[in-house]
């Protein structure tokens, strides 16, 4: 079985985000791979040491540096990659139909993805692949089974949890709870920088969404702060709740 | 192209409030509201759509929509989007909000807005504001692709009552058992006493400081005190302490409750992400210079063992 995982390049959870001529400012910012599908990938490569999966393949959209977010997942020990050049100021349409093109030509059995990406947090592009490939998805999963042409996961659902059961090929999303992702090795990263990345084109396709302006939440105004016996913080802080946030007590 | 579609969030008839919270925005946008509801039995739930707001409400009722799944859902959202065309549909930024919003969008070939806070809607026309970043910048996105669509975030928008005729229109099933390929084999709900931690109005969250469950534990009797949602760092996550669906932050939820309490919380940027959008925000604290402070309505710097009993005792006076 060929699993194929997409991953996206992503400012590092804890860069601090300003904006330069009404733009988000990218200079000087640690690049990562975006946590959620950090988990996807993961979770591909314990398909692989399960004798499940044959071949681990990472597609990622983007521009040329998301080849290190590529390289990264090769030396997690992923088997090669596949780098499709876009703008960056690509929506989640034009992405997935990028994604998409290069899937088909991929062909695999399972395609994973985070559910979610920790920059633009629009959670829209795998089901929009799924869509375009016409195959079936499970969204937010935290464990996967696969077996007889089946794929089995559970997610977080509203109110709850849930098992859903589609048949494969599938587009699987992954929430961070499904695995915790394995750090490379050195020996991982050494050989990660031979395997084969091929770079190709994005599909053509115009935006659907325009982004017309970016800003900044605004700055919350200075509170109260008390340093005293704990006595007289409780009382204050309950006065405090009681009396401006107007807290019901049950 | 007229009229602002609201998608009922319900799961066995029993509504989720953000579906009054889109239902009351919509009516800002100057065109006629309706609500749109698919399951089983679920006609007689009109009345309380029409208390906030909707003129029509579309119901559609047949076995295939029993419990929600992605193909039946869009399949029948297409056919009535192509009989009626509303100019705008607006679904709940849920776990199935989003998910049918996304492949209706991409059948369609148009734009969408996911987790928007904020929204101008006009004839062909949808601004919406979206956090990105999990909520460290803001972006304003424009959708000019038929009907506009967006998810719409739970709790940020005020649930305001006005009455409205609610006329049941029931159009015709489109969708078959052919439609569905998820097969959902089982759904556990979640056993709690506690509201969902992003319709919670009181948000009380343990972190590091907390150091072990029984800090944790007064975390949860303060959330109890208020009928509030109990959370958690990522330190008391990754501790075991909580489980991961009550995680606020970057790769978290993203909480906006009116009041949200951090106690032993540093405040990393991640977890501030998630929650920095709180109306009231209070902090409990050892170390003065923790950066929770500087998001802080009202800061105690103070140890948590001592000053959440004594809170405790406080406000139940």
């Amino acid at each position: 079985m060929k699993v194929l995982v997409c991953v996206k390049q992503t400012f590092d959870t804890e860069a601090k985000i300003e904006l330069k001529d009404g733009k988000v400012a990218d200079a000087g910012i640690n690049l990562i791979i975006n946590p959620y599908d950090e988990v996807a990938v993961e979770g591909a490569i314990q398909l692989k040491e399960k004798g499940v999966a044959k071949e681990v393949v990472v597609l990622s959209a983007g521009a040329d540096k998301a080849i290190d977010a590529i390289r990264t997942a090769l030396a997690m020990g992923a088997d090669r990659g596949i780098l499709v050049t876009q703008d960056a100021g690509a929506d989640e349409y034009a992405r997935a139909v990028a994604l998409a093109a290069a899937i088909k030509d991929e062909n695999p059995d399972l395609i994973l993805a985070g559910h979610v990406a920790a920059d633009d947090g629009s959670s829209q592009v795998p089901t929009r692949i799924a869509e375009i490939l016409g195959l079936p998805h499970i969204n937010v999963i935290t464990s996967l089974d696969i077996a007889d042409g089946k794929a089995v996961a559970s997610s977080e659902a509203d109110g709850g949890t849930q098992v859903t059961e589609v048949s494969i090929p599938a587009v699987i999303s992954s929430q961070v709870s499904w695995n915790e992702p394995r750090y490379p090795s050195m020996k991982g990263i050494m050989q990660a920088k031979k395997k084969p990345v091929a770079t190709v084109a994005a599909a053509a396709a115009d935006n659907k969404v325009t982004i017309v302006e970016y800003a900044l939440p605004a700055a919350k105004a200075a509170g109260i702060k008390v340093e005293d016996e704990p006595e007289v913080m409780a009382a204050k802080l309950g006065d405090w709740m009681k009396n401006t946030v107007k807290v019901e007590v049950k | 192209m007229a009229g602002t579609w609201v998608f009922v969030e319900q799961r066995d008839g029993n509504i989720r409030k953000v579906t009054f919270e889109m239902l009351s925005e919509a009516k800002k946008f100057g065109d006629e509201v309706s609500a749109v509801v698919f399951g089983k039995g679920v006609k007689g739930l009109a009345p309380e759509f029409a208390k906030y707001g909707a003129e029509k409400v579309y119901a559609v009722e047949d076995d295939v929509f029993a419990d929600y799944n992605t193909g039946a859902y869009v399949a029948q959202m297409v056919a009535m989007i192509n009989e009626f065309k509303p100019n705008a549909v607006l679904f709940a930024h849920s776990f199935n909000g989003r998910d049918f919003a996304s492949r209706l969008a991409q059948k369609l070939e148009a734009g969408l807005a996911t987790d928007a806070i904020a929204a101008e809607v006009s004839a062909g026309k949808g601004v919406f504001t979206r956090a990105i970043y999990a909520g460290k910048a803001l972006a304003k996105v424009e959708i000019t692709t038929s009907p506009i669509l967006a998810t719409i975030r739970p709790g940020v928008f005020e649930v305001v009552e006005g009455a409205a005729a609610g006329a049941v229109v029931e159009p015709a099933v489109a969708a078959t058992a052919a439609d569905v390929y998820q097969n959902v084999k089982e759904f556990k709900p979640t056993v709690s006493a506690r509201p969902e931690l992003n319709e919670a109005a009181v948000v009380v969250s343990g972190g590091r400081g907390c150091k072990g469950p029984e800090g944790i534990k007064l975390v949860e009797d303060l959330a109890d005190l208020l009928g509030g949602a109990v959370g958690g760092s990522r330190a008391s996550i990754d501790s075991g302490w909580l489980g991961h669906e009550l995680q606020v932050g970057q790769t978290g939820k993203v909480v906006n409750p009116n009041l949200y309490i951090a106690a032993g919380i540093s405040g990393a940027i991640q977890h501030l992400a998630g929650m920095s959008s709180s109306k009231y925000i209070a902090s409990i604290n050892t170390d003065t210079e923790a950066p929770i402070f500087n998001v802080s309505d009202f800061g105690v710097v103070g140890d948590l063992f001592k000053v959440i009993p004594l809170l405790l005792a406080e406000l139940k006076k």
